[in-house]
């Protein structure tokens, strides 16, 4: 991506919105920016979305300094115990606290997501690009491997690739990687299309610039904020992938503690202690609700004119 | 209705708020006429001047966040409030329009003959078999080649001109008292917009209708209505018999619009005119005449107030306060 | 038409060859021999050798690929590596529950779809709207285990009405076999049909700008009607879209759900056949699952051309 080279996420969204005005030709770049600030804090459910998002990743970057107990020891003379002030929500069945669980979990639950959509974006965002460029039967190819690849939901890559690799970490985010290409795919060369037709790239092209250099200097500066969103929504995705082939063993195997495997480690004891699973699934569903919400106010904030789409 | 001297349709003071994005707007304001049976009346002005808002309300087709006031009567019979169930059965079949896009005014899904059928199914007790025949018989009269066999078409295997003329015989089927034409010719061919024009007048003359036809081409209008009303900024600002506002224009707007016409045969390098500024914001209209802005000759009181209609002849009304200077020989910077 | 259903049906072969060639090189030709892998690291080289030849592991990939192609078309898929029994009577057995699992789910997932999607499209930014909306968004979020381990929670654990797993067959009529799937298909439905309603509602709103509905209501006809008649077949297209789409989720879905409720379907037999090193049933399992979803996708495709008269000439 050019020109980010500042480490947060947040001034590149910004400056893709910069860059779509500036391609409709109103107002200046900085005027721009702020407007964005002011019109995302009035927005309700990327206010919502950013807060219970930035909740997730202030969990798992806590857990990197701090947890109230360790997520890895084994206690077993205090299983099982309800909520007290030591155990803020008890512990459970090998008498790790679940608080410590739940923090670490977040840190696994983001560095798979990160990486699969990494993955995802990477290959995907290329790929759309370059069918978008070359059209003809390279952009024929591209997309029906990707509609092939529809056929294989991320669950259904990682029981393969664990049948022959064995289960773990890297089977699933590869699998959810694989899984997450397609999407991106589509999306890139939809809304490339839509940039190589109009006229700026005309021009860009009458001015004798080959394909390279209008898709790195019009076309991907004009869809970044379209990937953004994207990404935001695969992100949650990617969770929820994640939290099932963890549950089913595919995943982030133990002691390394994950959302998914908790749950499944909770619903054994369904009748003992049945609020041992509510609180992992709380923690998944809050980090995909909240990415969600970011993505649909990301959405509308960059470009009214996304707004429709889906 | 042995009375023909009763107006079929009486607009008073009509006027039309719509919800914006960026607040109420007042989209049409004490706008009034009287239509009598088989009667033409043209509707010109700019887009966005009212006139498509003006029809919308009088098929009873405005959002529901809209707030109409004042009174629209079809025969004597109050519409404004009219719940829409009542207003359903008029549609289509006492009032009918013909919309500005033929190529999208038409389901894709449907075949021309259902679509064309459906009023009188909908309005009255005929057998589709019966619906059918009529469905055929009428794309026949709007010349539709090959009607019985191309009733079951579908609107993507036809031409604009032939939607349009589609889009004619649904509005036609049960032979309305009214009918609105929005801009029907507005996104055809020109080649083929005077046999549409041509069409409409023709059915217009043979069947008795009324007709409100809605352009923003004065040609459209000189050529098709007995009466018409200039639009600006949501309020009639001129109206009259058609050939007594074109030679007497009284309102420094309609003088504008007419100089604005492109004319062939113009001297070569002749500059087409145009009337300086832009059209008013509708959500935030002035408080006094609304086209004060843009007029050679406003002055202050031009802007106190919205200035009444003056007669300045035989049923040819002017909303203008200067039409001293505006009427006198040859009208403003002629 | 013959032109376009023959140009889907060459695109339904090519997929399901490629999906056929992946799935074999993924499963049986990376490193690992599947003999190996049955009997552990440390069985002797002779009795690996022995077990190699007994499964025909010993011919050239392509024989083993082009014989388990023709093994697929004449319904023959090969022998368990463990229990030695065929695998189509393996997986067939299991389709009994798999197949009406997620025919309910699909059910429930449409029918929850669509009233929720046109009841808000038609109540636009009304009360209605904005919260089934949120309940959709607050559904999407949910992981579908964890939704299906909060309904055993609520109706398994504190009310007990129905059983917390298992399956009770079709021996005793279908009531029992239906009861013991409805929680499972409720849990799997919910999820899908968030997303499902959300594409409706966007759907039938887009539909509603159009101008021919305003033609529709110039007709005389009321809202309700032009909703019927004129808007939902136009919305089915985006819809249908994406229901194709789900149904891969959905048999993903039943994979995990049915380990959620321990109900004895395919999924089940994938994850005892990874444990068992049994790659020929996975291998199977896995093709059955891709060979569904392109199926299904393929009914979609040709469903478009039934719904939307344009479809047919724009093919030809």
């Amino acid at each position: 991506m050019p020109s980010s080279t500042r480490a947060s996420r947040w001034p590149t969204c910004e400056r893709a919105a910069d860059r779509i005005r500036r391609h409709r030709g109103n107002r200046t770049g900085r005027a721009a920016a702020t407007g964005f600030w002011r019109r995302a804090l009035r927005h309700r459910s990327f206010v919502l979305g950013a807060v219970l998002s930035l909740l997730v990743l202030g969990a798992a970057l806590l857990s990197l300094v701090w947890t109230p107990w360790s997520a890895y020891d084994i206690d077993v003379a205090s299983k099982l115990h309800p909520p007290s002030a030591a155990h803020w929500l008890g512990t459970d069945v090998l008498g790790r606290d679940i608080v410590s669980l739940l923090l670490v979990g977040a840190r696994s639950t983001i560095m798979v997501g990160v990486i699969a959509v990494g993955i995802g974006l990477s290959f995907g965002v290329g790929l759309g690009l370059i069918a978008a460029a070359r059209k003809g039967w390279t952009e024929e190819l591209i997309m029906r491997m990707s509609d092939f690849t529809f056929a294989f939901p991320a669950v259904l890559s990682a029981i393969m690739l664990a049948a022959v690799a064995g289960p773990g970490m890297v089977t699933s985010i590869t699998a959810i990687g694989i899984f997450q290409i397609p999407t991106f795919v589509r999306v890139t060369r939809g809304s490339a299309n839509a940039i190589w037709a109009r006229e700026f790239v005309l021009a860009a092209r009458a001015a004798g610039k080959g394909s390279f250099r209008i898709t790195i200097e019009h076309v991907l500066p004009n869809i970044l904020s379209i990937l953004i969103v994207q990404a935001t929504i695969q992100f949650a995705l990617a969770i929820l992938a994640e939290a099932a082939l963890s549950y089913l063993g595919l995943g982030t195997q133990p002691p390394q503690p994950s959302w998914g495997r908790m749950l499944n480690d909770a619903q054994t004891l369904l009748f003992q202690s049945p609020m041992l699973a509510v609180y992992p699934g709380a923690a998944i569903a809050i980090a995909v609700l909240g990415l969600n919400l970011l993505g649909d106010g990301l959405r509308d904030l960059l470009d009214p004119r996304l707004a429709r789409e889906r | 209705m042995a009375d023909g001297d009763a107006p079929l349709i009486e607009v008073k003071n009509l006027g039309v708020t719509l919800n914006t994005s960026r607040g109420p707007a007042q989209a049409v304001r004490g706008v009034s006429f009287a239509l009598r049976r088989g009667e033409t009346l043209g509707l010109v002005g700019e887009s966005g001047c009212g006139k498509s808002v003006t029809a919308l309300a009088l098929m009873g087709l405005l959002p529901d966040s809209a707030v109409i006031s004042g009174s629209i009567r079809l025969d004597g019979a109050e519409l404004v409030g009219l719940p829409d169930s009542a207003y359903c059965k008029l549609r289509g079949n006492r009032i009918s329009m013909i919309f500005q896009e033929p190529m999208t005014a038409l389901n894709p899904m449907h075949t021309i003959g259902h679509q064309v059928a459906e009023p009188l199914l909908r309005h009255t007790g005929v057998s589709a078999a019966q619906a059918r025949q009529e469905a055929i018989a009428l794309l026949d009269r709007v010349g539709l080649p090959d009607a019985s066999k191309r009733v079951d078409a579908y609107p993507h295997q036809f031409s604009g001109g032939q939607r349009q003329r589609i889009t004619i015989a649904m509005a036609l089927a049960c032979q309305p008292d009214v009918l609105i034409a929005d801009e029907p010719t507005t996104a055809l061919d020109v080649t083929i917009q005077g046999q549409i024009l041509d069409l409409i007048a023709d059915l217009v003359a043979e069947r008795g209708m009324s007709m409100i036809l809605i352009s923003h081409d004065l040609g459209v209008i000189a050529e098709n209505v007995e009466r018409m009303m200039v639009m600006y900024g949501g309020t009639v600002v001129e109206s009259g018999e058609t050939n007594a506002v074109f030679t007497r224009m009284g309102h420094p707007y309609t003088q504008g619009l007419f100089r604005a016409r492109p004319r062939l045969g113009a001297r070569k390098g002749t500059r087409l005119k145009t009337i300086a500024g832009t059209v008013p914001e509708l959500a935030d209209l002035p408080a006094g005449c609304t086209f004060a802005d843009r007029c050679a000759i406003a002055e202050a009181r031009c802007r106190a107030a919205l200035p009444a209609v003056v007669d300045v002849g035989a049923a040819h009304g002017v909303r203008c306060i200067r039409t001293d200077v505006s009427m006198a020989a040859g009208g403003v910077g002629a | 038409m013959s032109v376009f259903f023959l140009r889907r049906i060459l695109t339904l072969v090519a997929t399901l060859v490629a999906a056929s060639l992946i799935i074999f090189l993924v499963l049986d030709a990376l490193p690992g021999n599947a003999a190996q892998m049955l009997m552990g690291a440390d069985a002797s080289p002779d009795a690996v050798r022995a077990l190699t030849v007994k499964l025909g592991l010993d011919q050239p990939l392509a024989v083993r690929y082009l014989l388990w192609l023709k093994g697929m078309a004449v319904g023959d898929l090969g022998n368990s590596y463990v229990y030695g029994t065929p695998v189509a009577g393996l997986i067939a057995e299991r389709l009994v529950l798999t197949i009406p699992l997620a025919i309910m789910s699909m059910l429930i997932t449409v029918v929850l779809a669509l009233a929720a999607g046109i009841y808000t499209a038609a109540n636009h930014n009304k009360l209605g709207d904005v919260g089934v909306m949120s309940l959709t968004q607050v559904g999407i979020a949910l992981p579908n285990f964890w939704f299906a381990i909060l309904l055993i929670l609520l109706f398994s654990v504190k009310l007990q009405l129905l059983s917390a797993g298992g399956f009770a067959g079709w021996d005793d009529g279908i009531w029992p076999g239906i009861r013991s799937l409805l929680l499972p298909s409720i849990s799997l439905a919910v999820v899908q049909a968030a997303i499902l309603a959300r594409v409706t509602r966007s759907a039938v709103l887009e539909v509603l700008r159009e101008d021919f509905v305003r033609t529709a209501r110039a007709k005389g006809l009321g809202k309700r009607e032009v909703l019927w008649r004129h808007v939902l077949r136009n919305a089915m297209i985006p819809v249908m879209t994406v229901m194709g789409l789900q149904f891969a989720n959905l048999l993903a879905g039943t994979i995990v759900i049915e380990n959620v409720f321990y109900l004895p379907g395919l999924g089940r037999l994938i994850f005892q056949s990874i444990a068992n090193r049994d790659l020929i049933v996975v291998r199977n399992c896995v093709m059955l699952l891709a060979a569904m979803v392109v199926i299904v996708n393929f009914v979609v495709d040709v469903l478009y051309a039934f719904i939307d008269p344009r479809i047919k000439v724009a093919n030809l």
